[in-house]
């Protein structure tokens, strides 16, 4: 892939006129940088949200039908009297699963990173389609407004956990088909979504920019937005289904002589329940790569930055990104060893599982290859990618022991699979997340934001979270069901009761210190210092532009003259090369093959 | 913390193999975050420090490629075996029982004294599952509504039940006790407490056991909660679920 990329040619120029109107510029905005902004907002709002329901899960776990004043007042029908009823427990849960994935962790590496950074990294002026991407976040935020309402209708949200199994889910009330309407709307924003990328990175790269020579932020949303295209439309078919099982009376997922409560299920015939496990997880499974992807991508941006010294095996990185993608689309059947499907199925699936954890091994000895030598500086960002990389450890381990299909038979559906998911979308996706966050914000909003508040709260969540989710891992060995209101009704988890009250209360810690992350975060919007354009010292073409860039982010389309991570080149002057400095003959900046 | 109790002939045998996993993995686990440490504090930032420049070596890559590919294969093959043992092979001359699952209880079926199911006089009850020790126990699985899940933790056995389909798992107790069956899979608002109660027998009780039921059920009969609704439980014969698991 050594074509030089088609520089943006004069006609392109202003792909759309400045706007003037608060409207056109702030809320219906065609600029990626505006959208990527709004993504942001409406990331970390739903992401309190998810929080605080994590919150009332784990009070209900650490002091099971223990009352919450005030929670009675609030919601009434779920918490009479301020005491949890089971099936509002399972709204929460299923509640938080779903607004974390796709409400909270999506939106912020791909629509808030992905919009922003994307265009500025590859030296484009805007996404390929503007209006496209005003419209997949506007199509996102009926999603939001209906997922939160759907707590407010009879029977309150959907309990069917946010894997939605049929037949449970085809026969629950009527938050579940508010559920799947909200969830349908998140899919079309999200496939619009990647298309725009997709076309972005093929078709409006800075001359100079070649495929090897994208940084590798660009690269994991490239190959997230493939994976978005390919997986989503597998969700909506089977999410359309589900709702015709429900509204129109067919029978995907029913099958004959279903009855429910003693009753002959009226519409039940002819459907297969595994049906809906196997398309779901077809999504589901490379639903989890999409979440972690980008979070990798950003910590191979963050190590190169503050090691001083360019990314340990680029190919391998670029390489192992595509690797993860292309299989973990025949690692679906995992989720499903104990479903009832043939157990033969279970060992290929078993198989490709175990191959997967080959990829995400590279890169992270590769991360540990970038750190040795190097020069580092303990910023914000950096420690939070550092978490990233530490944390991402221990939930690619314990994925094996699932993998395993005999040792899944005991671990399935406990608190080790809990434990798991944790250290890969918090662990991973999320400390990923706030590494793009504090990394990118100086860009972002042309201040930096506070590093001591930054580090306090880098600190206190790094030391919660392990104390909230390592214990998951002891309890699922114990044999504690997840989604369970109250495992004091069995004897052999009684004795499990103070571990999990202190899992809540380091929760509730872990939660308030978000709280740091918030006033820091709006704070310094006004009082931090000023950024300039290149506060870290990087090379990518972002850090090109102004902060924050303006309307059409460069005065000028730069041209690409190296690679993305040429850091502390023998011979050069300072311990930085911009990809847009034309000086010297430099280094063959393409990385080894 | 440790695992519960084996109760059953292989709970040994998975164990190992999660203490193998855990074992390797731990290995790597404080490898990996020890050289991590190690290099964030000897090359952590100082006047005057440059760093190395290196765009990486393929000899050390190909070597941390095919190390954890080694690891992951010898795994998979360990695993295969036993999971076969497990999932894939079912035993000859084993006590038969059949569980159905509904929102949120557990219905067992015995042949009764004729051997047969579905016959007039098969045992039926509620929540309360007994088997012999020392004998392969081999259970057929469906549910009336949605899924459940057949969790015996000290046993290491799960299977999901799932409405339209039977799906045939087996085990055997090593020891004589009282342990619980829990729902592993969400079932509903009661899913919590769809709860059982097992009890393993010795060879006589059970036969005991067994009579008395017999015997309470031939007095008694149209009172068992389960037997009203197992007709309906039954897919007619056009939609008669395949059985997984087991080809013999």
């Amino acid at each position: 892939m050594s074509t030089v990329a088609r520089p943006l040619e004069a006609p392109h120029h202003g792909v759309h006129a400045a706007p003037t109107s608060f409207w056109r510029k702030y809320i219906f905005s065609l600029d990626h940088k505006v959208i990527g902004r709004q993504y942001l907002f409406y990331a970390l709002f739903m992401l309190i949200i998810g929080g605080l329901l994590a919150g009332l899960v784990r009070w209900q776990l650490a002091w099971p039908g223990k009352p919450i004043g005030f929670m009675g007042k609030l919601v009434p029908e779920g918490m009479p009297g301020g005491v949890m009823l089971p099936e509002f427990y399972n709204s929460l849960f299923t509640m938080h699963a779903t607004i974390m994935i796709f409400f909270a962790i999506m939106p912020i590496l791909i629509g808030a990173f992905g919009n922003f950074v994307v265009p500025l990294q590859i030296g484009a002026r805007d996404m390929a389609f503007p209006k496209l991407n005003m419209m997949s976040f506007w199509v996102a935020v009926p999603a939001a407004v209906i997922i939160i309402w759907s707590f407010f209708v009879t029977g309150g949200a959907a309990g069917g956990g946010w894997t939605s199994y049929a037949p449970l889910s085809a026969i629950a009330p009527r938050g579940q088909t508010l559920w799947l309407i909200a969830l349908l709307f998140l899919g079309l924003s999200s496939l619009l979504t990647s298309v725009n990328f997709i076309t972005t990175i093929i078709n409006m790269r800075a001359p100079g920019m070649t495929f090897f020579r994208l940084p590798l932020t660009t690269w994991a949303l490239f190959i997230t937005a493939i994976l978005l295209l390919l997986a989503l439309p597998v969700l909506s078919a089977a999410l359309i289904m589900l709702l015709f099982d429900r509204i129109l009376g067919t029978t995907f997922f029913l099958p004959a002589g279903m009855v429910v409560s003693g009753q002959p299920w009226p519409n039940a015939g002819g459907g297969q329940v595994l049906l809906w496990q196997h398309l779901f997880w077809f999504f589901g499974h490379p639903e989890v790569y999409i979440m972690i992807l980008p979070a990798m991508g950003i910590t191979s941006e963050i190590l190169p930055v503050f090691s001083r010294k360019p990314i340990f095996g680029y190919r391998a990185m670029a390489y192992s990104i595509m690797g993860i993608a292309g299989l973990g689309f025949i690692v679906w059947g995992h989720h499903m060893f104990q479903s009832g499907m043939n157990p033969i199925l279970g060992t290929t699936f078993m198989i490709s599982t175990m191959v997967i954890a080959v990829p995400s091994a590279i890169k992270t000895f590769n991360w540990l290859g970038t750190l040795w030598g190097g020069n580092i500086h303990f910023t914000t960002p950096m420690l939070n990618a550092l978490s990233f990389v530490a944390m991402f450890v221990i939930g690619g381990l314990s994925g094996i022991f699932m993998a395993s299909t005999p040792v899944d038979i005991f671990i399935h559906d406990t608190y080790f699979i809990v434990g798991h998911i944790h250290y890969v979308l918090f662990g991973g996706s999320l400390f990923g997340a706030f590494a793009g966050l504090y990394f990118w914000y100086p860009k972002m909003f042309g201040r930096m934001m506070n590093e001591t508040w930054g580090k306090i709260h880098w600190a206190i969540t790094f030391v919660c979270f392990n104390l909230v989710f390592f214990p998951m891992h002891f309890l699922g060995m114990r044999g504690m069901q997840r989604r369970i209101y109250d495992y004091t009704q069995y004897t052999h988890l009684k004795g499990l009761q103070p571990i999990n009250q202190f899992m809540t209360i380091a929760l509730f810690v872990l939660g308030a210190a978000q709280l740091i992350l918030v006033f820091n975060f709006f704070l310094s919007m006004r009082r931090g210092k000023p950024a300039g354009p290149n506060p870290w010292h990087a090379n990518t073409l972002e850090w090109y532009a102004a902060s924050p860039p303006p309307h059409e982010n460069f005065s000028r389309i730069p041209t690409v003259y190296r690679g993305p991570y040429e850091y502390s080149v023998p011979g050069h002057g300072s311990d930085y090369w911009p990809q847009t400095d034309a000086g010297g003959a430099g280094p063959a900046a393409h990385g080894h093959a | 913390m440790t695992l519960p109790e084996q109760v059953s002939t292989y709970a040994a045998d998975i164990d190992n193999m999660f203490h193998l996993i855990m074992w390797i993995t731990g290995i790597i686990f404080v490898i990996v975050e020890a050289i991590l440490l190690f290099f964030l504090i000897k090359y952590r930032h100082r006047e005057g420090r440059q760093a190395h420049y290196t765009h990486g070596n393929n000899r050390v890559e190909v070597v941390w490629t095919i190390v954890p590919a080694l690891i992951c294969v010898v795994l998979a093959l360990l695993s295969r075996h036993l999971w076969e043992d497990i999932k894939e092979h079912m035993p000859h001359d084993a006590v038969e029982i059949h569980v159905t699952g509904e929102q949120f209880a557990w219905n067992f079926r015995y042949p009764g004294p004729d051997g047969k199911f579905d016959t007039a006089d098969d045992i039926l009850t509620l929540n309360q599952l007994h088997f012999p020790v020392g004998k392969p126990v081999v259970v057929t699985l469906t549910s009336k509504d949605v899924i459940h899940s057949f969790f015996l933790p000290e046993f290491r056995v799960k299977q999901d039940l799932v409405p339209g389909m039977k799906t045939r798992i087996w085990f055997e107790a090593n020891r004589v006790g009282h342990w619980e069956l829990a729902c592993a899979e969400l079932c509903g608002l009661g899913h919590y407490r769809m709860k059982g109660f097992v009890t393993v027998d010795t060879a006589e009780d059970y036969q005991k056991w067994l009579a008395e039921q017999a015997a309470a059920q031939a007095s008694e009969q149209p009172k068992t909660a389960e037997a009203p609704a197992a007709p309906a439980a039954q897919p007619p014969a056009a939609a008669e679920p395949a059985t997984q698991g087991g080809n013999s």
